[in-house]
This record gives structure tokens, sequence and C-alpha cells, in this order.
């Protein structure tokens, strides 16, 4: 049984020993050319001059392009057909590539591609989401509006509530591996090309289009990825379309990687958002409707940017029932890098949208934050209406005395029986863990005793306060494009025994390949070692889907078992007629297959299988099934399943700087049944240490000329070694997926990120702890100084 | 000139195509070692972390920001020669497997480097060992487990008999320095002098050549402003000026001793500084850059003028055999301009001994490997609770490392008290106007200075309350 076993990542011993290659690592023919960009230095404005006989004229350069050079298509955007590869005639952003430098090494090119001599005619530059709001700067024709119920009847009626303004700051991937590509012409045209991309058959559209051939004389590969994260769903097209044209022209290898300050300068974040949000809730924390605003700073070109728009506002309800509901979202077009997919794609500035409203609804009535939070609960799926009610007085009565009230009807129609089940966007929510999830987690790292702990500490200080952060998270999974939620697979036995295996994932770390392998060995009861894991290819498995959405393993893990069972059922099929039995009675175990009482090897089996031109070689596919959704009404079942997960976070915070440290985290985290639980907690661990660190050290800096002052780890703070929890204890959830996927697991790529944002909430508890009872109102990230301004706020010091 | 190095134990002689050329490079480029890896070209990501030992000691250092001429004389192990020659795992690959340190992998040969040489040397204060190492999809937790987990494990032999190895080769050629560690005698060279003196002499000819220390700053030059530095003289042969010297009144560092040294010799006697210095860039960096470079590169955010000028430390200068001393406070005249002439250099800095009474205080937004938005330096002297002395000086507050006299002269002569901290508050205002930047606010800048003299009083006050913490770090779960 290979499935659900903590084997360690299938690369751990080529990482450690630094045989793992990434695109740089590739052996490239001797006469391999190098590329760089040349970058614009303003952030909006039309070239009137653009001289670059210097750039020509520095040592090893080979070529120099701009727009007109280009033989086809001069776009790497993939959506909109927006985003030039090099700008033509107008420039949208600081960093926007202008021409293309091919040199005989990195540094030459490098060198060269800052001797242009370039003239603007400067423009105003929107670099602020007030600013393009004010300027009707948008992608699409207007704002987005989901809603549900009647959200300003409710909230007139509401007996309390509180409005909010806060700003959500964006994030730099910080890939440790920045972007790179390399093509390799080929005799007829042709391109292969080596990306570290998340989405190997965009690159070969791209690519595609840009020398003028079909899809077919593109070849793409990638083995891994030095980190992903979202940042390599589409940040890689611009190079990879750079190398196979500057290849085709020059019939030389091509070869191009980001310096670092080039990649962070260059390619899109995680997008900010601006919220403003209107809730109105009753005196026992019931929230009744909440009616938020996002302004979405979307940068220069649409990229993603209206899917992660979306999935904001489908998070925004998180874990919440909240019957009277409205999202508008406002996709704005700004002077900035074009904002990109980053784990939790949108989903996790929804989510703290709603999770700042509660610390607000919560912090405004005095109640502890986690009664009301468990008040606002979706329901279990078991349970009936009536158990809910049971179940929310006796959550109040051990905690605080009272029950809550129940709102009254709706105006609009949803049945009794729905209440508390459907999410705003109309899906019924049957797979709720959170009430479970939360009750453990509570009990296992002791949240009553450590708030009174807490508060005795805080009162014996004078500097510092603790504080405690509790979050939960419930995460959609599926693309909500519905059509990309298909995966291929393609997998031989050869006639050793010895087992291809080939799928549309790629490898960025998750250990994707390790859990795909795992369900291939266990499908063919052989060891793990009998599996060969390999490239993402192009040319193998087609037409797939980015590796994003948390989808790896839930798509390509059913695609590969179809793949593995085609091939298992024609051997089984053979062996079977040749034993006169029941193709069902063969066994595939133990590297071994049994038949009518004998037992030979699975190398023995293949060889048989061979030898009676039996096919060892399958493709599997495989879709999501029940995916329903509407994008513009907000309506349908976006999601297959939630994945699901808690956090208590505990801080202490500084008042005469606003530093602070993370001191505990304690978290449990739902994979479902876990196809391999190291990986699985890896994830956890690591994504809650991305998610706080979003919200506290990141922090992205653009001047007022647009141009990004923090674009290297100098000045741009992700997360070091100490700043993981002291304490840090991570489980996993022990249940299973109440729907059918790959062993019943779950996705767990994105939702555990979020997690991180209980760590942004002890430090709201901390800062509100030094207060006079003003709320900290803290805004996103949570830098010291951000912390030192919320403290000034609660306590009235200048 | 030729340089000779071990490279994964085999002996490399090689002619740099520049005298810039980073290790990094020369590993990727011309040994075709790609496991060491670029993550960042500043030596703050730590993936390109390679270990390197010259017969007394060994050290992480990073190669996107070494040259090749640094390196001369010295034993390096890159990834590729960590395993022992049959294959076997160092201890720090076998747990980083174990307990699932690697994911993407990207950073993981710059992680175990940074392990086997802590682990090396016996250092366990893991989380400050990796300080300058990177990770994006761990969270660290599995790594600081896979580093706690092979403590106790032996040193692989051949990690341990390489340096002596090296010796052997080299014999004949290592030069008696005493105390200092041994280096390889280079070919005469007016760009790799191996002594002050000979230094003194090379500059003084040569007055526009940069000099090169750790090149944890000047590396950044040809790595992203991509200058061409010639010419450049090395200081990494001159053993003398890696001497630290201390007598019953003072210390007096060598200008190239690096910042890990100088923290081992003043954290003793100074234990604010020490833990200042531990919080310096990162164990990489400080293994590389020197103390004599911190001053010298005249930065207004370096973390090492301020408490050394409120400590009243001394510059020696020298320019061809004339020398100078000063204070060190009046060595920056103003941003980008330090009192020092053409072919003139920082030969050694003196630290006198006092009582200790200094406090210094880093404020960045991350506690490790990050540049100080401000970084204060107290040295107050109490005598029957009335202030007899005060030296205070700042880091980030202005264009260069400065004193605030005003502050200074508002406490003096008063009561040791919190209304006298409080009065003297607005003086700061006075001393200081500091900018606004991506790393802080002139705002944040100002009251968080005037915050640290409360920090300051708190900290000074005897005895401190038990139970009361005053800095966040000081608090565990």
């Amino acid at each position: 049984m290979s499935v659900a076993k903590p084997l360690p990542h299938d690369a751990a011993k080529l990482h450690v020993t630094g045989a793992a290659r990434y695109v740089d690592d590739i052996p490239t023919p001797r006469d391999c050319l190098h590329l760089a960009f040349g970058l614009s230095t303003v952030a909006h404005g039309d070239i009137t001059a653009l001289d670059l006989d210097p750039v020509r004229a520095a040592p090893d350069v080979v070529a120099v392009l701009e727009a007109c050079d280009l033989p086809f298509a001069n776009d790497v955007s993939p959506s909109a057909h927006d985003e030039p590869l090099l700008a033509t005639g107008s420039v949208h952003y600081l960093g926007q590539p202008l021409f293309l430098v091919v040199a005989t090494s990195h540094r030459a090119a490098r060198v060269a591609a800052r001797l242009a001599q370039v003239a603007y005619a400067e423009k105003p530059a929107l670099l602020t989401v007030e600013a393009a709001l004010a300027a009707n700067s948008r992608f699409e024709d207007g704002p987005r509006i989901w809603s549900r119920g009647d959200a300003d009847m409710a909230l007139a009626k509401a007996p309390r509530r509180l409005t909010g303004t806060f700003d959500i700051g964006g994030q730099e991937h910080f890939y440790l591996e920045g972007q790179a590509a390399l093509a390799l012409p080929q005799e007829d045209g042709g391109m292969h090309v080596h990306s570290s991309t998340q989405h190997p058959t965009e690159i070969q559209h791209k690519v595609a289009e840009a020398i003028g051939l079909p899809m077919h004389s593109v070849r793409v590969k990638t083995r891994r990825m030095g980190g992903g994260f979202g940042g390599k769903e589409s940040q890689g097209n611009a190079l990879a379309v750079a190398c196979a044209v500057a290849a085709g022209l020059t019939g030389r290898a091509c070869k191009m990687r980001y310096d670092r300050d080039d990649d962070m300068v260059i390619t899109g974040k995680r997008h900010a958002f601006s919220v403003t949000y209107d809730v109105g809730f009753d005196d026992s924390g019931r929230v009744m409707a909440v009616d938020f605003t996002h302004l979405v700073n979307c940068g220069w070109a649409m990229d993603l940017s209206l899917p992660v728009a979306d999935r904001a506002m489908l998070h925004s309800d998180n874990a919440y029932w909240l019957e009277h509901f409205r999202v508008t979202s406002h996709r704005l077009k700004t002077n900035l890098q074009s904002a990109t997919a980053y784990r939790g794609f949108g989903g996790p500035q929804g989510m703290l949208a709603i999770e700042r409203v509660m610390d607000h609804v919560a912090h405004d009535l005095g109640l502890d934050p986690v009664i009301l939070r468990r008040r606002n609960y979706y329901l279990d799926p078991d349970s009936g209406a009536d158990m809910e009610t049971e179940k929310a007085g006796a959550a109040s009565d051990s905690m605080e005395g009272g029950s809550a009230p129940r709102p009254a009807a709706s105006p609009r129609s949803i049945s009794e029986k729905m209440k508390g089940r459907l999410t705003p966007y109309g899906m019924e929510v049957r797979d709720f863990e959170l009430n479970g999830i939360t009750e453990r987690l509570l009990t296992s790292a002791d949240y009553g005793r450590r708030r009174a702990e807490i508060a005795d500490w805080n009162a014996g200080q004078s500097h510092l306060r603790r504080g405690l952060g509790f979050s939960p998270v419930k995460f959609g999974i599926s693309f909500t494009l519905t059509h990309l939620n298909q995966a291929g697979a393609l997998v031989h036995v050869y006639q050793d025994g010895s087992i291809h295996l080939n799928h549309g994932g790629t490898e960025m770390g998750q250990g994707l390949f390790q859990k795909v392998a795992q369900v291939a060995a266990h499908r063919f009861g052989v060891p793990l070692d009998a599996i060969k894991i390999t490239a993402t290819d192009t040319g193998k498995v087609p037409n797939t889907s980015a590796t994003a959405a948390s989808s790896g393993s839930d798509l390509n893990g059913m695609a590969v078992k179809a793949a593995c069972d085609s091939i298992r059922d024609r051997m089984a099929a053979h062996l079977a007629a040749e034993h006169q039995v029941s193709a069902a009675t063969v066994v595939f175990e133990g590297g071994h297959v049994q038949v009518a009482g004998e037992e030979m090897s699975f190398a023995e089996a293949a060889m048989r299988c061979y030898t009676a031109r039996v096919s060892l070689s399958a493709t599997g596919f495989y879709k999501t099934p029940s995916l329903e959704w509407d994008r513009i009404k907000g309506e349908g079942r976006p999601f297959f399943y939630f994945a699901y997960g808690a956090a208590l976070s505990e801080v202490v915070v500084d008042r005469l700087t606003g530093e602070y440290r993370i001191l505990r985290a304690d978290i449990l985290h739902d994979a479902g049944a876990s196809l391999n639980p190291a990986l699985d907690i890896g994830q956890v661990e690591g994504g809650y240490v991305q998610g706080a660190g979003w919200l506290t050290t990141e922090e992205l800096v653009w001047d007022d000329r647009g141009r990004l002052r923090t674009h290297a780890p100098s000045t741009y703070k992700i997360p070091a070694a100490s700043d993981a929890p002291e304490v840090f204890n991570v489980a996993l959830w022990d249940g299973q997926n109440r729907e059918d996927t790959i062993y019943r697991s779950k996705a767990v790529g994105e939702p555990p990120f979020m997690l991180g944002i209980s760590a942004y909430l002890g430090l709201s508890d901390a800062v509100a702890a030094f207060g006079d009872g003003r709320y900290p109102a803290l805004d996103a990230p949570a830098t010291p100084e951000e912390v030192w301004r919320a403290i000034t706020r609660v306590t009235g010091a200048v | 000139m030729t340089l000779t190095f071990l490279l994964n134990g085999e002996e490399i002689q090689v002619e740099p195509p520049s005298s810039t050329t980073t290790l990094l490079d020369f590993l990727r480029e011309t040994r075709g070692l790609t496991g060491t890896k670029e993550g960042c070209n500043e030596g703050d990501c730590g993936a390109c972390t390679v270990m390197v030992q010259d017969g007394t000691t060994t050290q992480a250092l990073n190669a996107c920001i070494l040259f090749l001429p640094q390196l001369h004389g010295k034993s390096i192990t890159t990834v590729e020669g960590l395993a022992a020659p049959d294959g076997t795992l160092h201890p720090v690959q076998q747990a980083m497997i174990t307990h699932h340190g690697s994911q993407c992998g990207f950073c993981t040969p710059g992680f175990v480097m940074s392990m086997a040489t802590a682990h090396t040397n016996g250092d366990t204060d893991h989380a400050d060992q990796l300080a300058g190492n990177l990770c994006r999809c761990t969270g660290y937790a599995p790594i600081l487990r896979a580093a706690k987990a092979c403590e106790d494990a032996p040193v692989p032999p051949h990690l341990t008999a390489t340096p002596f190895i090296f010796s052997e080769i080299l014999r004949g050629e290592v030069e008696d320095r005493g105390a200092a560690p041994p280096s390889i005698k280079p070919a005469p060279s007016l760009n790799h002098p191996t002594s002050a003196d000979d230094l003194a002499a090379a500059y003084a000819k040569q007055p526009d050549a940069t000099l090169i220390a750790g090149a944890t700053d000047v590396g950044l030059w040809v790595t992203k402003s991509l200058r061409d530095l010639d010419p450049v003289i090395f200081l990494e042969g001159c053993a003398d000026l890696k001497q630290i010297s201390e007598t019953d009144s003072a210390f007096t560092f060598g200008a190239m001793v690096d910042l890990n040294r100088t923290r081992k010799a003043l954290e003793p006697h100074y234990p604010s500084l020490g833990e200042m210095l531990r919080r310096f860039a990162s164990q990489q960096v400080r293994n590389a850059a020197t103390l004599g470079g911190n001053i010298a590169n005249g930065s207004p955010i370096g973390d090492s003028p301020p408490p050394l000028i409120a400590l009243g430390a001394t510059l020696t200068l020298r320019h061809g055999d004339r020398r100078r001393q000063i204070p060190l406070q009046d060595f920056f005249l103003d941003y980008g301009k330090q009192d020092r002439a053409p072919g003139e250099f920082v030969e050694t800095i003196t630290v006198p001994k006092q009582a200790d009474s200094l406090r210094v205080y880093k404020l960045s937004k991350r506690f490790d490997q990050d540049i100080s938005a401000v970084l204060g330096a107290f040295n107050i002297t109490v005598q029957d609770q009335i202030i007899t002395d005060a030296r205070i000086a700042f880091g980030g507050m202005a264009g260069i490392p400065k004193r605030a006299a005003h502050v200074e002269q508002a406490l003096i002569g008063q009561p040791w008290s919190q209304a006298s901290i409080q009065a003297a508050k607005p003086a700061f205002a006075q001393d200081f106007a500091p900018l606004s930047d991506m790393r802080a606010s002139s705002e944040y800048r100002l009251a968080t200075a005037q915050n640290m003299l409360e920090r300051a009083f708190a900290d000074l006050s005897n005895p401190p309350k038990p139970g009361h913490s005053t800095s966040v770090l000081e608090v565990h779960p």
C-alpha cells in the first residue's frame, strides 16, 4: 500500500546533493546565447525615441530586437491579448520590457540592456486603486456585483452596525528560482523549450503563436521549478517566447533567466486590495448582513485578474452563513506590474476581509472572537436546523452564557432547511468540517486556559502584550473556469516491469510527482521504485491545465489512476484468460501478480503480456464532475468540495517600536484521507508561514513615480528561520473527503496559506490589549511600523 | 596572478578571467558545478552558500559575492563535495531527507552547506546559523528539526581532514604568521598585499583603486551595478590586519577582522552589542564582512558605527607610513563623505573598555538579516542617581551615523528618572530629521528613536523586575 504513506519527496536526495536540475542547470549547447530585456524607466508614457545603437555596439551582443523585429505575434498575455512581449510605442509600468538583447553571456546581455537611450513623453500614472477608480480605469465594463437577500434592508434593520475600510497589500512570490527558459531550435523550425512554468501548455501556445507554427511544432518540458506559488502560471511566457523567437532568428539555443531584481521589477505579484465593509449584527454577535466593496489593484494588463477577483468574492463568506450579502468588485487598471496568480488566487484577500469583519464585531461586542465565529459558522452537514440551535446554545453556555437568536426570515426564499447551509452564491456546503475541527483544536491548544494566562501576563507588563488569534479556513476546490478542470496522463509498462509515469501536472516542490507516483504504484501493487517519474512534457500529455488552484493531485491523480487501471485491466484480462479464471480474481500486490493460485513477479507478468501482444501503454483522462457556474450572476456550484482548517496563533507585541514575534501556532488542517501525510504537513507548515509573512513583514513599496523600491531580498522581507513560531503544532484532521476524489484525499496547496490570517488577528488582539477600547484597525501587512501606528491609535498617544 | 585553492578536495590552479569573477559564476559556468544556486546575487538568500576552510576555521560564505582572489589558499566545499567520497550522505543531508526539509529543493544546497558548516563547528543555535538562508516552501520547521536531529552525529572525516591535506599540498609555501591563520603567499603583486605595510605602499601608489575586504558590499557593485572595478586591491592576504589585540583598557581590531570574530571578542564585555551583532546580517555575511569595511564604506545604515561611537572608539588611519588617530564619530563627515584622504585606509579600530552601560537596539522589519530602519546605541553613566555622562548615537536617522548631541545635553546632569527621559524626548527633533523610505517613515523613525531611550532607561535601571520582559525577543511561549 503506497498511498497514505509519509514518504519523502521523490527528489529529496537530488535536492540535498545538488544534483536536482533546474532550467539554468541544464547543460546547454556550446554556442548558447543569453537574453536580457531592456526595461522602461517610467510608469506611463509614449516612447518618443529609442536609440539602441549603444546596445548593439556593446561587447558580445549578437542581436537586439524591438517590437517591430518580432516575426509573428507580439503577445504574452494569458487572457486578453493586452500584454505585448516588447512595448509597442507606449509603456504602462516602470519595468515593462522594451527591447530584447541577445548576447553570448548572461552578464553581457544585462550590461548591454542598460545602455539604450530612451526618451519618453510621460503621462500621469495611476498608482493607487483610488486614483484608478476616480479615473474609471478598469477591466470589464463596470464592477461585478453579486448579492443574496437584501443587504441594504438587513443592514438598516440590524441592531448593531459597523463600517470600516482597510488595505491589504500585495505579495511578491519570491520563488527561490527566478523565472527561466531555454529554447533549442529544431531541424524543421520547430522549438523545444525548457521552462520553469506551472503551465507548459500555455508556454507551448504562446511560443507557437510567436514563431508562427502550429502547437505541434513546439514541445515544452518542465521537470521541476524552484518554487512557483502561482508566480509561474503566466509570468514565464515572456521568457519562453523571447528565447524561442531569438532561437528562431539566430538558429542557436537561447536561454533567459531574470536576475532577482529584474524578476521582482518585471513580474506580477499578489493583487493588493482595498476593502470597505458594512456589517449588521445583533447583540449576540449573529451577523445579519454584510456589504463588501473590493477595490482590486490589477496592474496594467488583465492577466488572470478577473478570476482572481472572482475568487476573492467567492471567499467573502469564508466559514460563515451570511444571510444578506452583497459584494461589489472593481477590477482596476493601474500603472504597476500586472498582478497575477498567487497561492489562494484572491481567496486570501476575500477571506481576510470577512475575518477582519468578525474581528471587528467581536471587539465591538467584547465577545470572545472564537465564540463569535462559531456562532456564525455554517451548519454541520449531518445536523438538522434544531441541532444547530442546540449546538450554538451549548457553545455559548459553556463559554459565556446566553444563546444566539436566529435572524428573521429572508425576503427571498431560502427554504428553512437550507438556511445556514447555502453560500451566498447558492452552493450548498455539504462537507462542513469546521465545527469538529474547531472544537478539537481549541482543546489541543488549550485555548481557554491560555486566554486567561495571557490576560494575567499582560497585566504585569509595561511595554509588551501578548495576543491570540484564531481563524478558520474554508477554501473552494476547483478552477472557477470550469473547462480547466480536466487532466491527462500517459503510463507505459515496459517488458521488464518498470513503469514510466507522465501526467499534465508540474512539480514546484509540493510533492505532486511523489503523490501521483504513490497512486500509480498502488494501482499496480508494485513498490514505488518501480515507477519512473518523468518531466511534464507537452509531447506526452497535451492540452493540460496549469498546475494551479490546488488541483494537481486531485486531477492528475485521477487521470493516472485511469491510465494505470486500463493497463492493469488488460493485463488481468490476459492473465485470467491464460488461467481460465475471471479477471476480477487477479490480484496485483507486493510487486507480484496472483492469478489462479500462481504467483509471478510483476515483471514476469509484464513480459508475458508483452509477448502475448497486450498493449502496455495507456492514456488516462479525468474531468471533475458536478460543476456548474455562472460567473456573471455569481450563482452555481463552482467548487467540487471545500478544504478546511483552523489555526490559533499566539503573538507578543512591543509598544515602543511595534516589533512582534509569533510565539506559537497550533493548526488542525483537513487534507481528507491524505495521500502522503508528510508532504501534506509540509504544505501546511509552509503555507502558514508564507501566509503570515504576507500579513506581517512582506511589504511592497512603490515610490511616487511607480518605481518598486522593494525589489530584492535586501528590501523585501520574507520570513526567515527565526520567524517560524517557536512552538509549531501541526496536525491533520482525520476525516476523508465526502466527495469521490483520489483515495478520498483533499487538495492542500493553497488552503493552509490562509491559516496565516490567525497571526494577523493575534496582532490585532495584542494591540487591542494596550488600548482604551478602540478597535486597532490594522492594515495589512502589519509591519512593525503599522503595528506601532495601530497602538498609537488605540492608546491615543501621538 | 594564478590562484590556488582546493575545490571539493581537488587542487585547482586558475587564472581568473577577471579579478572580480565571483566564485558562483566560476562554479556554475566554468566548472559545471550547478548544485550551488543563484537566488538573489546579493548575499541575501543563501542559495549559493559554500563551506570555506583555511586550515583553522570552517565558514559558510555566499559564493555570489565572493571574488575568486579572496579564496587563494583556501579549501572550498560545495554541495557536490559534501557527501563522503564513497557516496555516503553527510548527516545533515540524510536528516533533511528524513525530516522532509526540502520541497522545491532550490534553496536546499545552500541550507545543507550552512547546516554542515554549523555541524562541523558544533554550533547548535540553528535559527541564527540559518538566518542567511531563505526558504519559501517549508516554513523552516522541518529544516530546524533536521538540524537538531543531527547535532550529535560525528563530523565526516573528509571534512576535517581536508584542511590538513591542503596544508600538506602547500607545505613550504605557508608562511608562519603566528596567531593569524596561515595563508598562501601569492606571487608578489601590487593588488594582493600580504601585510598592512604592503597595502599601505600599494594603495599610496594606486589611490584610485577599490579596496576589497569581505566584498559583501563591493560585491553588489559588480553583480547589481554591473561595474568594472579595476584597479582593485584585495586585502584578504593581509594577515596582520586580521589581528585582535586586547589590553586592560581597550580592544584593538585590525580592519580585516570579520564581524563574527568582532562579536566573539566584544560580546563578553558588551552583551547588548553582542546581541546586536548576532542579528547583524547573517552568518555568511558576518563571516566575510569586516569591521573596517563596515566603517570605511561610510554607510548611514551600517550597524557597527553607532555603538562604537557611543563607546568612544577611535580609528587609526594610515597613508603610506603616516598614521593618524581620530575619534570614530569624526570620520563621518556627510552623506557619502568621510575623513579619509586618497590612498589612506582604516588600519585599526580601538574600542575602549569601560564598565558596561551600553545598550544597543536594532529596529528592522524582520529580526534577522535585515538592514536597520533605526539603530540606537546608548552609553549612559549614572552616579548617585544623576546622569553624569551620555553618549548616544544612531544609524538610519541621518546621512551619517550620528550622535544625539541635544538629547545627551538634555540628559546630563538630570536625575536618572522617567521624568528626565520624557523631558529629553523633544530634543530628538533637534538632532534628527530622518528620511522616509521603504524601510520606515520619518515619523516612525523619530518616535521609535525616542522610545529606544525609554527602553534604555528600563534596561539600565537596576534591577529589572522578575518576570518582566523589555523585549519581545525575551518572551517565549
